[in-house]
């Protein structure tokens, strides 16, 4: 039998041209320059959808505007859209884009990623899971799963 | 010494460095700490180990034995027995391994297989001839310890519709109680004609009870009372008092006898225990552990890495009873908190 992928043909969009970000004509060399929405973006944007050659942005499956950050509180929400309602991959995108912000932020952020509402059929008991830190940390020490995101992530570190 | 004339201050005495991932969590050693024995912690982690550390002479800590070499996947939990003699270690590797302490050397004498996935909890009753562990495959087990360090599995309970998080036993009498990422809480006891452990209460959020996953729990000294906390951002309080009606002079002879009768009327009705408060309003993130103290002190452990302190304020004009915040230590860790009996690590 042969398993069919999930969606076989997903809509792929174009990327967004990325901003060059213009030099502040006042540099304060000890500030630390405030973590904002597009620098989130940046990291995420390039993610590989774990069954498609296409990133998340391509995908539409993280946009710009689903990046929620508040560096003040030292908080970030991420929302993000499966490209089908019955996506079983969804817990691996959450997966793969907590390990992201895990791995790309400062310690003192709390991250929260969640379906965006209405886009899947099991958006409670995703969320759920993948804002559960012991259930996370598990699903990470599976070798398999590990490898997985690796590979989802391996784009965005070029 | 009066909790409620404020001033009071957390502060931090000494940073234990070690572990090379986040710790889970922590225990003292029953059996140290008075007359005199310096005081001893366990502490688990990530990094697949379990330290004990121990206070010296001039009152620092050190890293006095590290077990290692033994599970393979991150140790989650661990519990002293009440004779201070052996540790139960918990860990995602399904296992649970039974340590113990012989002059400062740490030997694993039992391991305990059956779980199905990673364990969650573990804890000693109070005589110390019962374990109980808990893990994500949604069972409860009951381990009945043998002479020789042999371990037998007592019963399998089932009941909880998702993994379970932690399990406590009450502080003097064998029940059981368990929380859970399906939001309930549930009370276990052996039945007392047919020596079968079931659940003899749930308190789901039809009982007042959490409605999102249920964290931890924790029963104050007299074990009449219970705290737990959640992901729902409260902690609530059940009354776990065993309500004696008026006793008609029975039972007032041997303390067995007194004992039976409690346990009896613990255990028999079914909805003996019930809450009684709901803490709100103080965390905006998963509180992930809550501790009584022996002075009656809650502690909560959240994810905002705050530690919270709360006491019962006496207040006489309501009838129910009302917790005020004592204190809040914020940024107490870099990370999450999860506390142990009065003692915090972060991850």
């Amino acid at each position: 039998m042969v398993t069919g992928l999930i969606n076989a043909n997903p809509i792929v969009y174009e990327r967004k041209e990325r901003r060059v970000r213009s030099a502040p004509t006042d540099i304060d060399e000890y500030a630390e320059e405030p973590i904002d929405q597009l620098e989130i973006f940046d990291h995420i944007r390039d993610i590989k959808d774990p069954e498609h050659p296409y990133s998340l942005e391509e995908l539409k499956v993280v946009t710009e505007d689903s990046v929620e950050v508040n560096d003040r509180h030292s908080y970030v929400r991420v929302t993000f859209t499966p490209t089908v309602e019955h996506c079983s991959m969804a817990t691996v995108i959450g997966l793969c884009l907590r390990v992201k912000l895990l791995r790309s932020l400062p310690s003192r952020y709390k991250v929260d990623v969640r379906i965006a509402p209405g886009t899947h059929a099991t958006e409670a008991a995703v969320n759920k899971q993948l804002n559960d830190k012991e259930r996370v940390a598990a699903a990470l020490e599976n070798p398999n799963l590990l490898e997985m995101v690796n590979e989802c992530l391996a784009p965005t570190f070029a | 010494m009066d909790f409620l004339e404020g001033n009071l201050e957390l502060r931090e005495r000494q940073r234990l460095e070690g572990h090379t991932d986040r710790v889970w969590s922590l225990a003292w050693n029953p059996a140290t700490g008075v007359c005199g024995i310096p005081a001893m912690l366990a502490s688990c982690s990530g990094d697949k180990t379990v330290r004990i550390w121990q206070q010296g002479p001039s009152g620092s800590w050190d890293c006095s034995a590290v077990l290692e070499d033994n599970h393979t996947r991150t140790v989650r939990s661990c519990a002293w027995s009440p004779s201070g003699k052996l540790l139960a270690t918990a860990s995602f590797d399904a296992t649970t391994a039974i340590w113990e302490c012989v002059g400062g050397d740490f030997e694993c004498v039992a391991t305990l297989e059956g779980h199905e996935n990673e364990v969650k909890s573990v804890s000693w009753d109070a005589s110390g001839s019962l374990l109980a562990t808990c893990g994500r495959d949604k069972t409860v087990w009951i381990w009945e310890m043998q002479p020789g360090n042999e371990f037998e599995c007592v019963s399998v309970l089932q009941g909880h519709t998702q993994d379970v998080k932690m399990v406590q036993w009450h502080p003097f009498m064998e029940v059981l109680v368990s929380v859970s990422y399906d939001n309930s809480v549930k009370i276990w006891a052996e039945d007392g004609d047919s020596d079968d452990w079931h659940c003899v209460q749930t308190l789901n959020e039809a009982s007042s009870g959490h409605t999102s996953t249920v964290w931890a729990v924790s029963f104050n000294s007299n074990g009449d009372r219970m705290a737990t906390c959640s992901d729902d951002l409260t902690l609530k309080i059940w009354d776990t008092s065993a309500k004696a009606s008026e006793t008609s002079g029975s039972s007032c002879g041997s303390w067995v006898t007194q004992y039976s009768f409690y346990l009896d009327l613990f255990c028999d009705a079914r909805d003996k225990r019930r809450h009684l408060c709901t803490i709100s309003g103080y965390h905006d993130r998963t509180i992930f552990s809550v501790n009584w103290s022996r002075d009656g002190v809650i502690a909560s452990g959240a994810a905002d890495d705050a530690i919270r302190l709360f006491f019962e304020s006496k207040d006489n004009s309501v009838d129910v009873p009302s917790y005020k915040l004592l204190l809040k230590k914020e940024k107490a860790h870099d990370m999450d908190v999860k506390l142990s009996a009065m003692e915090s690590k972060g991850t």
